[in-house]
């Protein structure tokens, strides 16, 4: 069967509802079992005591990069009948800038913020809180902002296109630069591992 | 006969949670294989990535759309979540209380359940709550500017190769090593 079995008619609405459920599922116990329901974890990244963040979202995109090309090649996945995200490019650099404020203050992003409340902590919740009356408070604004929220739009604008280079290579140069990542932060762990063992002698 | 009754007995308030130590996570490149198929599955069958701030922009639109429906029907943001379907029959939403389901299986079956506030010694559980409520209040605000967050953009747009999802996902680190300077007692 070729995908997206649901833009193929495979299964209906109905079902589709299901299978987002149990895709939703999956995604909630593998940010869990990275460690991503705590915040100490996931902030732990900026202070490079523990880049698993990095290690893991780049793994994740690697992986994802790869399957959804060899699926394509194979003839199994329709990638035109895939939603890519339009490119807003302003606007998404300021959003981006501001949800990384956000992240390192309040210890979570959205997606792990809901596994973290699912695990029982309480300041998730709070944390769940904010996003909605952020989202509403945006919502207000947005008259403010309403020509901004559109500018540098490319439409669907890939690597590829902007680098003029046949997706293959772009992937394999995001892999190259995904390793060169996991050198960098396993290197800046072990620097941290070291300068926090000198302080510990320094107060002893 | 005293001592088998002795064994029977429950140890503090057992609610039927599993005891000892919690397991420890797993490797960060095995999370991220597992991450990173369950988004091909996603695409596979749906034709959609993951996400996750879209769904609590559904909700707000819902809650607000249930209290004021006349205001929503004349905002220029909100109006178009108003159409011929409910405002929460989306994928999305249904793909984020399946999450929060995995998440709770997850954190039961590794043993690492637990109601508290994280914290450093530093910070009392009010201050952590308020923390963490700001940093959500900027985080809400600014996935309305990029449109997705570290799931529907970084995650998502990022294994499809968007221009703008990469640029969103190096504007986030770049955004939260500048700040992490500045709310670090949080942790220490």
């Amino acid at each position: 069967m070729n995908g997206p079995l649901a833009a193929n008619g495979v299964f209906g609405e109905q079902f589709g509802f299901i299978v987002a459920f149990f895709v939703g599922g999956l995604f909630g116990f593998f940010l869990e079992r990275a460690g991503f329901g705590s915040a100490k974890k996931l902030t732990a990244d900026f202070y490079g005591r523990d880049m698993a963040v990095l290690k893991v979202m780049f793994t994740a995109i690697v992986v994802a990069m790869v399957g959804v090309m060899y699926l394509g090649i194979f003839g199994r996945l329709d990638i035109s009948l895939v939603t890519i995200p339009p490119t807003f490019l302003w606007p998404q650099i300021v959003g981006g800038l501001i949800f990384g404020v956000g992240f390192v203050m309040g210890g979570y992003c959205p997606g792990t913020a809901v596994v973290a409340a699912g695990s029982g902590r309480k300041d998730a919740l709070w944390f769940l809180l904010g996003i909605l009356v952020g989202i509403g408070v945006w919502a207000e604004g947005y008259p403010l902002y309403k020509e901004f929220y559109v500018s540098g739009s490319y439409g669907v604008y890939t690597l590829s296109q902007w680098l003029g280079l046949p997706s293959g290579v772009v992937a394999f140069a995001v892999i190259l630069m995904a390793l060169g990542a996991f050198w960098f932060a396993t290197y800046v762990e072990r620097l941290m591992a070291a300068k926090a063992l000198r302080g510990k002698d320094q107060s002893a | 006969m005293s001592k088998t009754i002795a064994t029977h007995e429950p140890k503090g308030t057992d609610i039927g949670l599993p005891h000892g130590e919690p397991k420890p996570y797993w490797n960060p490149y095995a999370a991220g294989v597992g991450l990173g198929l369950t988004l091909v599955l996603s695409f596979y069958l749906m034709g959609n990535g993951l996400g996750a701030s879209g769904a609590f922009t559904r909700f707000v639109a819902f809650a607000e759309a249930m209290f004021a429906p006349r205001f929503v029907a004349g905002h220029p943001y909100w109006k178009t979540y108003l159409g011929s379907e409910p405002i929460l029959k989306d994928w999305l939403v249904f793909e984020i209380l399946g999450a929060l389901v995995g998440g709770i299986v997850a954190s039961l079956t590794a043993g690492r359940f637990k109601v508290e506030s994280e914290h450093g010694p530093r910070v009392n559980a009010k201050q952590r709550a308020m923390l963490a409520f700001a940093g959500g209040l900027l985080v809400g605000f600014a996935t309305r500017f990029a449109r997705g967050c570290t799931s529907g953009q970084a995650l998502t747009g990022g294994s499809l190769l968007s221009v703008g999802s990469w640029a969103f996902m190096m504007s986030v680190f770049a955004g939260g090593y500048a700040a992490a300077w500045f709310v670090r007692r949080q942790w220490q």
